[in-house]
């Protein structure tokens, strides 16, 4: 029965038939979803921290009003998957408590400092463009509130992208200074970009079953190069260069050649010893614990609305 | 007819009356909001449409998250939230049941009718 069950699920998904959350789907399914959306939703709430850091620091008043729109829309985000793990059968608390005690992964790329302004403009860029290029395929995803959720973020994301070039952009055409300002912050923001794709294919367990299952529609490695590919070009309005002396056009794959990346580096962030995977934790705890009593109030203060209601009625 | 969200301890506040007294005592950090499911009418002339869901405390926190959460961009005029408890759903596991009625019925469709190519207006 449960075989037959399986076959069934599987011709839905090759038949491009979404999965809803109340029907049947094999456990594994469920779990690899639970983690992938949970994960993503993580990193949403916990890359709120590395921006916030510069609200109050943004050089004028536009800037300021458009970062915070981001990373307002960055905890929408979050609220959107979390609402999607939901429905998988797992509760928000139960999602804050494996992100809280270091259970739960999320991003890599928010465990790095921002140092400069300019920061803000590689962040834009390269970190949104990457997860743009995840995001975008994942629109699709056979699981139907997780590609809902997707869509409304990749109509939001559009503008995080712009905005960080647009910083980069004015950076790169102002003062040497700021050139170089502007190009400290995407020698130390590209590598990491690069990782945010994920381990190499071969290494990459989980692949193959999430396509199979169409939870992914391209490997780490497509979208990795895809990446690569367009920013080669894009950087060339910036009058800027990327950290990699291996860049090169290569006419015969169509693709841009790119430099061995430091996996030792990505696998030390992804076990908790990148330069602030402390200081995110410790914030996300700090929040949560200090903004019990607010939770406490709100309940207590719906309760006895209902209470006052009820007697009303009576 | 089967409970679209099965778990509905989200608020469990415990029985009816007791509200805010029992939560004083109860000590529990392991309460969460209700959940609630938020409904969006676009513009004036469209059905409320589901976007989500989120949590609340109560019915007004719901509309006001949900005005943050789901129409940061215009993209409502008039927000419903439900919560997620009451909603009760059709189990696809009875659908093919449940919809076979309609399934040859093709004469409620208006292609149904062969008529000729002359007949204009109909």
């Amino acid at each position: 029965m449960e075989k037959n069950l399986e076959v069934l699920f599987q011709e839905k998904i090759d038949k491009e038939i979404r999965i809803e959350p109340k029907d049947w789907m094999p456990e594994k399914y469920r779990q690899t979803l639970i983690r992938q959306i949970s994960q993503h939703a993580h990193s949403e709430i916990v890359g709120m921290l590395p921006e916030g850091n510069w609200i109050t620091r943004a050089p004028n008043l536009r800037r300021k009003a458009i970062l915070l729109a981001k990373v307002q829309d960055e905890a929408g985000h979050g609220l959107y998957l979390y609402s999607a793990a939901e429905t998988l059968g797992i509760s928000r608390d139960e999602m804050y408590e494996q992100l809280h005690s270091g259970k739960a992964k999320y991003s890599s790329i928010f465990n790095y400092p921002t140092l400069s302004w300019a920061d803000m403009g590689a962040i834009g860029w390269l970190v949104d463009g990457a997860a743009i290029m995840n995001q975008v395929p994942l629109c699709r995803t056979s699981y139907g509130p997780y590609a809902r959720a997707m869509v409304r973020v990749c109509k939001e994301e559009s503008f995080h992208q712009r905005q960080g070039f647009e910083i980069l952009l004015t950076l790169s055409r102002g003062n040497e200074a700021q050139r170089r300002m502007a190009q400290d912050a995407i020698n130390r923001w590209w590598w990491p970009s690069i990782m945010m794709f994920g381990p190499k294919d071969d290494e990459s367990p989980n692949t193959i079953q999430s396509m199979k299952w169409k939870i992914k529609r391209f490997t780490n490695d497509e979208l990795r190069q895809k990446f690569v590919d367009i920013c080669a070009e894009q950087i060339k309005i910036l009058n800027l260069t990327i950290p990699d002396p291996d860049l090169k056009w290569n006419e015969e794959r169509g693709h841009y050649d790119f430099g061995a990346i430091n996996w030792d580096e990505f696998w030390q962030v992804i076990a908790g010893n990148g330069p602030c995977n402390k200081q995110r934790l410790d914030a996300r705890k700090k929040a949560w614990e200090e903004g019990k009593w607010v939770r406490d109030a709100a309940s207590a203060y719906a309760a006895k609305r209902a209470v006052r209601k009820e007697v009303k009625v009576a | 007819m089967k409970q679209y969200i099965k778990k509905y301890y989200y608020g469990d506040y415990g029985e009816g009356k007791n509200g805010a007294a029992d939560i004083s005592t109860s000590g529990s950090s392991k309460q969460e909001w209700p959940l609630w499911e938020v409904f969006i009418r676009s513009k004036q002339g469209l059905d409320h449409k589901h976007v989500g869901s989120l949590h609340a405390a109560d019915a007004q926190m719901a509309i006001e998250n949900a005005r943050d959460v789901y129409t940061r961009r215009n993209e409502g005029i008039s927000i419903w939230v439900v919560e997620s408890k009451y909603i009760h759903a059709s189990n696809p596991d009875e659908a093919e049941a449940l919809y076979d009625p309609a399934n040859d019925k093709a004469y409620r469709h208006p292609t149904f009718y062969d008529l000729p190519d002359e007949l204009t207006h109909i």
